[in-house]
């Protein structure tokens, strides 16, 4: 081996451990602080404590914010898979012109500011009369989870052979009945990924969200940063600890049900 | 589908219709009146908005925060993520669910709750203060946070991912008999990377520092929490006007830029990966 080809791999591997290291650290530092008795963030912990744990149970509007992510991210998720199936199916069986500008237009909000669509939205809301808030939300997080399933389900449908309709007609089922027993069963991966990720972009989202939110009806992401903004304390590195064994359990039932590798697919 | 060429009567295009009615009457609608009322004066069309924008010397150094802080999480990412594509590609099964692991586990946890983590890093006892005294960089503990640095340090923290995934996603499909093949004609290791390995990886590299330099550009929580009011960016600009000053004739100038800045990204690095694409 040459001296350039052992410094690439020394660069190779360095930037491997660097990655492992910065990217878990965020992490690692929430945990240990949630767990810590120190009210200042002290590093390693003077002490071990559950006390923070204790006081997210009367954190004022907690529960109400968790809840009201929770069932936005839900619906709009379903809401999702419903129209976003539909419409990959179009795109990859349809014969009509312009599909790969509609894909490109439907996955479109990942790749525009949060922000600025959250205002056109907001101004296009009050222009039709929509001032409700909770509707509001669950209305505007659909446009933010149908990336996530147009672009899977557009995929795995690009590698589905449909001659399997056909067979299993053939071989006496009806055509409802073969979508069920051979489309969707092929489909489920796909579903359960983009599923997976529209729900967490769902509950994470912030720039979208925080126009449409009022003095009742806030987002667990809002309700943070308004914690975090007014008394920085660890009982936020309490919820976030919550959200990151969240995290583990979606990470670990996608890698059970697909596969960390197939996760990974850009 | 083969009854019938005719792009309307093709049945199963209908299918597309729900999703397509639903983001054009809640996205592109509201986005295009944005625009059109961002140009539109009490007589006519009118680029005056822009004009009284850009004749504000503080709205240039927002513009030039804006785009400075993106090149720099831009670069850290590319720096670290370029090699570590390779090592997640390349390595053997441990070292590669470790890497798949903190790649992507960062990916579902929220960015406030990111940001809020870099703050406590940040800070002058934190985690980044004391390794850089600790191994004799750094004199004495600093604060690194609402410094430019720190910003940009939390901010790549954030976007890695979305640098390591689109390079890793080509470096995989490398053959690596074409690196043997060029050392076995003699070709140098700095010349087999520059001839063979790099161009085969850039798409690559175009859609990762697309995906990271737009989202730096439109950052939000991460400025918010890691540097605060004293350092405005577009995004950071356009949220204020519209939550806090009630400004919205300078928010919607600020969005349009926005806008503007994340279409051409999209719209340039697609032109760059076509060129690409048709030139290997």
């Amino acid at each position: 081996m040459t001296a350039a080809e052992r410094l690439a791999r020394l660069a190779m591997w360095t930037a491997a451990l660097v990655t492992v290291i910065f990217l878990m650290t965020p992490l690692v530092v929430t945990v240990a602080v949630s767990l810590g008795s120190s009210s200042v963030f002290t590093l390693p912990p003077p002490d071990w404590s559950l006390r923070w744990y204790q006081r997210l149970a009367s954190t004022r509007g907690l529960v109400p914010s968790l809840l009201t992510s929770l069932e936005v991210a839900a619906f709009s998720t379903a809401v999702a898979l419903a129209l976003g199936t539909l419409c990959a199916i179009a795109l990859v069986r349809g014969r009509f012109p312009g599909r790969e500008s509609i894909a490109t237009f439907l996955v479109s909000p990942l790749m525009l500011p949060g922000l600025v669509i959250g205002i056109a939205m907001l101004q296009g809301f009050k222009a039709i009369g929509l001032r409700e808030a909770f509707t509001s939300l669950l209305v505007a997080h659909v446009v933010i989870t149908l990336p996530y399933v147009v672009r899977t389900v557009f995929a795995a449908l690009s590698l589905f052979d449909f001659s399997l309709i056909d067979a299993a007609r053939t071989l006496g089922c009806s055509y409802p009945r073969a979508l069920m027993r051979v489309l969707v069963p092929a489909l489920g991966p796909a579903f359960l990924t983009s599923g997976m990720f529209a729900f967490l972009a769902s509950m994470d989202n912030y720039p979208i969200s925080i126009f449409f939110t009022d003095a009742w009806t806030k987002t667990l992401p809002i309700q943070m940063l308004q914690y975090v903004e007014e008394n920085p304390d660890p009982t936020i590195a309490a919820i976030s600890t919550g959200l990151v064994l969240l995290a583990v359990v979606a990470l670990i039932t996608g890698d059970r049900l697909v596969g960390l590798r197939k996760m990974a697919d850009f | 589908m083969t009854a019938s060429q005719s792009p309307w009567r093709d049945p199963v295009a209908l299918l597309a219709v729900p999703a397509l009615l639903y983001l054009v009457a809640l996205y592109a609608l509201p986005l295009l009146w944005l625009l059109a009322k961002s140009f539109a004066g009490p007589a006519g069309p009118t680029l005056g908005p822009y004009a009284d924008f850009f004749a504000d010397p503080f709205n240039w150094r927002v513009v030039a925060n804006t785009l400075g802080v993106a090149v720099w999480v831009t670069l850290v990412c590319l720096v670290i993520g370029y090699p570590a594509s390779f090592a997640l590609a390349r390595a053997g099964a441990a070292l590669q669910i470790a890497l798949l692991v903190a790649i992507i586990l960062p990916l579902s946890i929220g960015v406030v709750v990111k940001a809020f983590a870099w703050q406590i890093v940040l800070r002058r006892d934190g985690v980044v203060s004391q390794v850089l005294v600790g191994i004799g960089i750094w004199d004495e503990p600093q604060r690194l946070l609402f410094t430019e640095t720190g910003l940009v340090l939390g901010a790549a923290n954030i976007f890695l991912p979305f640098m390591i995934l689109p390079i890793y996603s080509v470096v995989k499909l490398i053959d690596p008999r074409l690196d043997e093949a060029g050392a076995t004609l003699g070709a140098t290791p700095l010349y087999r990377f520059l001839r063979v390995t790099l161009p085969l990886t850039l798409p690559g590299v175009v859609s990762g520092v697309a995906f990271v330099f737009s989202m730096s550009v439109s950052m939000y929580v991460i400025p918010s929490l890691l540097i605060g009011d004293r350092f405005q960016t577009l995004s950071t600009l356009t949220g204020r006007s519209f939550l806090f000053m009630r400004n919205e004739q300078l928010g919607s100038t600020t969005a349009v830029i926005l806008l503007a800045l994340a279409i051409s990204i999209v719209v340039g690095s697609g032109w760059l990966a076509r060129r690409l694409g048709s030139s290997t």
